[in-house]
Order: C-alpha cells, then structure tokens, then sequence
C-alpha cells in the first residue's frame, strides 16, 4: 500500500477513536471538544476571516524573523567555520547564548521593542538563528582535505573558492539547519504571541483562554501544527530543488 | 622537466611516539612527455612522494623544480589524479571539467568518451567515468604533468583495461609527462617508459627499469617472453 495512504488512514484512525470516546459515559467532562465540534468550529472561524488574520500575522512574524536568521546564521556560519581566529573569538560567546531559549527572551524583548511586532521578529530571529549557524559552521568544518587540496591546484581565489566550494559544499548541512530553524521559528512565535502580542495563532488560543472556547484553543493548536508542518516541507521542496545532486557527505535531509 | 633534488620526508607517528622517516635522499629526472612508473614495497611513501611533487606537502629537505621553477605549493600545472573522487558533487560533469578554465569542453569530452554525460552530477557516474572526467578536469586546466596516484585501483578489471589504452591514446595524443604511483607491477610495465623502482622505507630510489616496448602498444605484449622477465625482476626487487 502507499504511504501516503497509511498516513492519511492513521489520521483518520485515530479522529474516529477519539469522536468514539464520546460516546462512553462519564469519560469526558466537556472540557475537551469532540472532532464533530471541532469541524464546526474551524468551519465557523475560517469563514469569518477571523483565524485567517491571525495565520497571516504569524506567517508574517515567522518569514521575517526567520529570512534575516537565515541570511545572517549562513553568512556567520561560513565566515567563522572558514576564519580560525574569527570562530575562536566568537566560540564562548556563541557557547553561552545558545542553550538560553527564545522564551527565556521574551521578557527582555518586550521591554527593548514593545509589544508590538518588532518583539516576536526578534523572538523568532533568535529561535531561527542557532541551529542555521551552528549547523552552517558544522558543514563548513567538514569540508574534506580532497576538496581543499583539488582547489589549491586549481588556484582557485578566495572569492571562488568561499563560493563555489564552501558555500556549495555546505549547503546539505545549511539546509539542515533551516529545516530546525524553521520549526523552531514557528514554536517561538507562538510562544512570543501568548505573552506579548495583539495577533497571531500565540494570541487566538490565548485569548479563547480567556473566554473559556475550548473548541477554539483546540482548532488554533490543530492549525498551528499544520502550518508548522508545511512549513518544514517548504524548506524541503526547496532544498531538493535547489540540490538536485547527491554529495558523500551522509546528511540526509 | 621535473627534477626532485635529494629528497627527504619524515613524519610523527602519535601512535608509537617516534619519528618515522619516509623518504631518504631520493634524487632523479624525469623529461617532459615521459610516461614514468614509480613502484616500490607497500608503505614505502609513494603517495607522500606525489603530494610532495604536487606541492600539498613541504618537504623536510630537498627541493622539486618543474620546468626548473623551484615548486612550494600546488598549481594548475601538476594535477593529482587519486583513486579518490575528488569531484565536486554538486557540479555537473562539464562544469567540473571547465570549473577553471574555459576550453573547448566538447574535444575534451569526445577525448575522455564521456559524450552525452555532459550534464550528469558525479553521483550519477560508474567509477570508470569519474576517473575519466578527473583526467579531462586535469587536461582543461592544461595541466602539463599528471601524478596519478594509483588511480585504477578501485575499478574493476574490464573497465582498468579500456581505461589503461584511453589513457595511452590521451597522452600519445597530448604529449603530457606522466607519472604513475602503482603497486600493479604488470600495469607499470604495460603503460610506461620508464619505471622507478623504490626501496622499503625510509625510500631511495633502488633501480631505473627501461621499457622499450614499441608503441602503441597491444595486450599481446603481456605474454611476451620480455615481459615476463620485467616482471620477474620487479617482483623480486620489492619483495626482497
């Protein structure tokens, strides 16, 4: 059988369990919203454009956030991984702020950029920027002897060579990267919305909290790990697109 | 000309906390367009010799010339062809091959019969094909000497074989100097002008074998009673 078909069958499945634990007495106590619910519920929010608004303001929050991680965890990356003295300079200093979380930023962020949208692009770059770079730099330090001495004897410039050996070389392991880097993106401006923000997915199952629609939380996490997944095959798309080649380096994607 | 002037290598074993010398005062000539085989006991430093004349490793005394240039690092001029794939992955066959230099790729093609693989990424390639576009990459560069490090050793007999006359017709037609690195005592013999027989290590250079052998050459030659006798000889050279 294709696997797609088992997926989609696995999905069903387990919507079919849980529509069936309704129907035992005492074991729900209304808090929870049965499937039936649910599809009503994202019928009802998605025709009134309300939860629309909201995955565009967090798909705004995210692409920003996380085009300006990309661009510069790459660009840090190589320079780093490629420059001896520049990676030992930066190496404590990277070592600390990467184990602190994005949310562990947020209290900061607000009181550098408010509360408006600057705060969750910040969150997001910062969620984003680390497994790009590190995983950039990891590529870089890859590179193997062959591919370094076949460039000398080319006498390839610096130029060149950061171009179309290192950058080229180390795009499987960029591209892992990104991968993280954009789920983690989307957790953190999810995360960012529920304390410090006026729209967003974050801030749809927050407020819902607040006037007690469970069915509502529960079709806001539903789509925030829809769009979270198809963001991830975004990135994947374009990583195969973009490397129709297969290299020995082993990084699967 | 490439002309290696008492020679001498040693490195640092960190496993047996001692100087391990490799090369001992090696000395000789080889003339422009020759086709040269160095053969020698296995671990006699053969590929430490090509990386030295290469340029990727400094010698610890002793000087390289080619073409009485005195050589310190690595150059278009001296290419490495190893066993190892060192194409670019992520560049197609013909980007490879004019990655630096921009030639008339479809000569070199036809040269290298790699016709109709133009566009094919490395991982798409037998192992055959890739030595192949290794030796066009090398001749695009204009590369005038062409250090093959044991280049056929991780082919299959049938493709060495057809790999063994493109490589002399490559280089009857483009006059190159030639040197290979082999421990293939019957490969030596069939393909050069000369062979360089190497002592154990720490090496020197123990005998200069001419091959007379009239070119082009045939696979007949392998049966032949002069033949036989070279080979005898080289046998016991290294095995003593």
């Amino acid at each position: 059988m294709n696997k797609a078909y088992v997926k989609i069958l696995v999905i069903i499945c387990v919507i079919c369990l849980w529509q069936a634990t309704y129907f035992i007495q005492g074991f729900h106590n209304n808090l929870i919203p049965s499937p039936i619910v649910l599809i009503k519920s994202f019928y009802d929010v998605i025709s009134s454009g309300e939860l629309n608004e909201h995955i565009l303001a967090s798909l705004d929050r995210v692409l920003v956030g996380f085009f300006v991680a990309s661009i510069l965890g790459i660009f840090l990356g190589l320079l780093f991984g490629y420059s001896k003295v520049m990676g030992l300079i930066a190496e404590p200093l990277i070592e600390i702020l990467r184990p602190i979380p994005p949310i562990a930023w947020i209290p900061i962020a607000i009181l550098l950029f408010g509360l408006g949208n600057n705060s969750s692009y910040f969150i997001v770059f910062l969620g984003a920027f680390f497994p790009i770079f590190t995983n950039t730099l990891f590529g870089v330090t890859q590179l193997p002897k062959k591919f370094k001495n076949i460039s000398r004897t080319l006498e390839l410039g610096k130029v060149s060579f950061f171009n179309d050996v290192l950058l080229k070389f180390s795009m499987p392991y960029i591209f892992v990267g990104l991968r993280i880097g954009i789920g983690m993106a989307w957790m953190s401006v999810i995360a960012a919305e529920l304390i410090g923000a006026q729209s967003g997915l974050g801030y749809f199952i927050q407020i819902n909290r607040l006037l007690l629609n469970t069915d509502k939380i529960v079709v806001g996490m539903i789509v925030i790990g829809i769009v979270g997944y198809l963001l991830s095959k975004l990135i994947l798309f374009l990583g195969h697109s973009l490397m129709p080649y297969k290299g020995d380096s082993n990084v699967e994607m | 000309m490439l002309k290696c002037d008492d020679l001498s290598f040693s490195y640092f074993d960190l496993n047996k906390k001692q100087v391990n010398k490799v090369i001992n005062h090696l000395s000789f000539k080889i003339k422009t367009g020759e086709f040269i085989s160095i053969v020698g006991p296995s671990g006699c430093g053969k590929t430490t010799l090509a990386n030295i004349i290469a340029g990727h490793l400094p010698v610890e005394s002793g000087k390289v010339f080619f073409n009485d240039k005195l050589v310190s690092s690595p150059g278009r001029d001296r290419f490495v062809i190893s066993q190892e794939n060192d194409l670019f992955d992520w560049m197609t066959v013909e980007k490879n091959i004019l990655f630096s230099n921009h030639v008339d790729a479809d000569k070199l093609i036809k040269m290298v019969h790699l016709t109709g693989c133009e566009n094919k990424y490395p991982f798409q390639l037998s192992g055959g094909m890739k030595k192949r576009v290794a030796i066009a990459r090398a001749l695009a560069a204009n590369s005038e000497l062409l250090i093959m490090d044991e280049p056929f050793n991780s082919l299959d007999y049938q493709i060495r074989e057809k790999l063994y006359f493109e490589l002399l017709e490559i280089w009857l037609k483009t006059k190159k100097t030639v040197i290979l690195i082999t421990h293939d005592i019957e490969e030596a013999i069939f393909l050069s002008d000369k062979i360089f027989l190497l002592t154990k290590p720490p090496c020197k250079l123990k005998k200069v074998l001419l091959i007379d052998f009239k070119r082009p050459r045939n696979v007949a030659l392998r049966y032949s009673k002069k033949f036989l006798r070279l080979k005898k000889i080289i046998q016991e050279s290294i095995c003593i």
